[in-house]
């Protein structure tokens, strides 16, 4: 609950937030908190390279973008159509909560085993179990790659 | 200390964790103010001049009836050790701006983010043999800690870049950006296969497997990691790649003076500007620290003997051994910045991305090797198989170069011809009279 709460925060101030460079920032706090909730369930691993590749690497290559561009401020005009997606958000918010909220009253924090996402175990469990679907994704993920190379290439003769 | 075990355990622990935190911080805080006399002073003598050797000599008058007699006519001598005091009350005392139209938030935010990244990235080093008061937190992630908070320091000269709104600073933040994300990868994977040596990503098994027997024969020698080949090889690419990632001479092209006036902290000044240099320094210091740990031995005294067991467990004495290692770690940054010159921007990329990244990748396959040749047939097979190895790769490196050099044609020089060779304009340039 308490990491909850700075995360839903932080989230907010994604969307709210008028500058592209604190909408960005807002995001990395977002993806701190996150990766404190999985270390409060013993998820140390998948914790820490949430941290290294979201924060520290994503999110500067999204700085980097943000910044070589440099957006303006978005000025605010007065629009029809804010009231009512005010009440439309409002519904669907009541609409997830009415179904989640009772949920959550009767969960109790699920109590994980000491150890159980040490690198050790992730490891073995990626190379052993998942070798076949974590090698797929990592050609996947290398088909990407060369794609937007190959894209990116093509532009200039 | 009675009353300390009578605690609730929960608060003992959150009571340790606070201790160990504050010993961890001071022996890298502390050092700031040496440590800038020190590069002072080094690179003075390095350059033939002399540097600051005398702020804070006090010499009594010895005719003064004021003074009394035990100190009349004497000197004391501090080797100007002071300087760097009264540079930091300087910094603390100038009047403070803050230029209009910055993002007041950012900009204060970003050398924050920087000390933040110097004061934590110590905290899975052990300090000692003594688990009671180092590391600060002996996690199971250790290496992956330091990486992920390394990678953080990026934030701090992009966010000082942009929110300055200076075309300089920006400039000097978006180039900060490129190369902290180009160089923090063969710095990843550089450590990978260290730790695909040791086996663990803890801090404290790094340091305990290299306590034994150097490759299992030389007894008188520690099996440190630097001192095997691609230990040697891991070393190298992560000591650039630390450079690189404090952003210090060879590799300070966000703050290239030349040609950004400052970079990211062009528009900052005072306290802040303050912090940004404190953070600089530990940050060095911290990284030395990290590399002491992963290739010297950590704590460990460089022969090995029963007698040192005993001092190397001592918490104390550790900390003084690794205060050294990085010390030595600092000379080797100093003079570096006093022998190479800054690299040229695609120079920068090229040897990230083309060099050290592939050399790494190669090292963690032979690593691999190592590990299987060790295993089934002992560790002099695997020193002539991982030797034959880096011959092959050397012959195939030196292979590609000789067929790059015979495809690409060789330029005798780099002068461009601004304006077509007549002969008016040749002899122009030879300063002939021009006959009509």
């Amino acid at each position: 609950m308490m990491l909850a709460g700075p995360a839903a925060l932080a989230t907010v101030g994604v969307v709210a937030s008028k500058s592209a460079v604190r909408s960005a920032l807002c995001l990395v706090f977002n993806f701190f908190i996150l990766a404190f909730l999985y270390f409060s369930l013993s998820m140390e691993m998948i914790g820490i390279t949430q941290i290294m590749v979201y924060a520290g690497a994503i999110m500067v290559l999204f700085m980097f973008v943000i910044m070589l561009l440099n957006p303006k401020l978005i000025d605010e005009k007065k629009d029809y159509k804010l009231p009512i997606g005010l009440l439309f958000g409002l519904a669907l918010f009541m609409l997830l909560g009415s179904q989640i909220l009772p949920k959550l009253m009767t969960a109790n924090v699920p109590a994980m085993e000491y150890e159980v996402g040490s690198p050790k175990l992730v490891g073995e469990a990626l190379f052993t179990t998942y070798v076949f679907p974590f090698e797929v994704v990592s050609l996947l993920l290398l088909v990407g790659v060369v794609g937007s190379v190959f894209l990116a290439k093509r532009r200039t003769p | 200390m009675d009353w300390l075990h009578s605690l609730n355990p929960t608060i003992q622990d959150v009571l340790s964790a606070i201790g160990r935190a504050i010993l961890a911080l001071i022996p890298i805080f502390v050092p700031v103010p040496f440590m800038i006399w020190y590069e002072r002073r080094l690179l003075s003598w390095m350059q033939d001049r002399i540097g600051p050797n005398r702020t804070g000599n006090i010499t009594f008058s010895s005719t003064s009836s004021a003074v009394p007699g035990f100190l009349k006519g004497k000197k004391i001598k501090l080797f100007g050790l002071a300087q760097s005091m009264a540079d930091g009350l300087k910094l603390f005392l100038k009047e403070d701006i803050m230029p209009d139209k910055t993002d007041r938030f950012l900009f204060i935010l970003a050398p924050c983010i920087a000390l933040f990244v110097a004061l934590t990235l110590g905290c899975t080093i052990p300090f000692g043999g003594d688990k009671r008061f180092s590391p600060v937190a002996d996690v199971n992630i250790g290496m992956l800690y330091i990486l992920a908070i390394s990678s953080l320091g990026a934030y701090s000269t992009v966010l000082a870049g942009y929110s300055s709104n200076n075309k300089y600073s920006l400039l000097g933040g978006l180039r900060a950006s490129a190369q902290l994300i180009s160089y923090e990868l063969a710095m990843g994977v550089s450590l990978g296969s260290m730790a695909l040596i040791t086996g663990s990503l803890k801090m404290t098994d790094v340091v305990t497997n290299q306590s034994g027997p150097l490759y299992g024969m030389i007894g008188f020698l520690h099996n440190w990691n630097i001192l095997t080949p691609m230990g040697f090889v891991s070393a190298a690419i992560f000591a650039v790649c630390m450079i690189a990632e404090t952003n210090r001479p060879p590799f300070d092209l966000p703050e290239a003076e030349n040609e950004l006036v400052a970079g990211y902290h062009t528009e900052y000044s005072t306290k802040r500007w303050g912090l940004f240099m404190m953070a600089e320094y530990m940050a060095m210091l911290t990284f030395s620290m990290v590399f002491a740990t992963v290739f010297l031995g950590g704590y460990q005294w460089p022969i090995r003997w029963d007698v040192f067991d005993f001092l190397e467990n001592n918490f104390l004495i550790g900390i003084v051994t690794m205060l050294v290692k990085g010390a030595l770690g600092l000379t080797a940054y100093i003079w570096i910045r006093a022998t190479f010159p800054r690299l040229r921007y695609d120079q920068l990329m090229n040897l990230g991305w083309k060099f050290l990244l592939p050399l790494a990748v190669v090292n963690l396959v032979i690593s691999a090797t190592w590990i299987f040749a060790k295993a089934s047939y002992g560790s002099l097979a695997a020193l002539i198989t991982v030797g034959i190895c880096y011959a092959v790769l050397a012959f195939i490196w030196a292979m590609v170069r000789h067929r790059a050099k015979k495809v690409e044609p060789q330029y005798r020089s780099r002068s461009v011809n601004m304006v077509p060779a007549t002969r008016r304009t040749v002899e122009m340039v030879s300063n002939k009279e021009v006959t009509p």
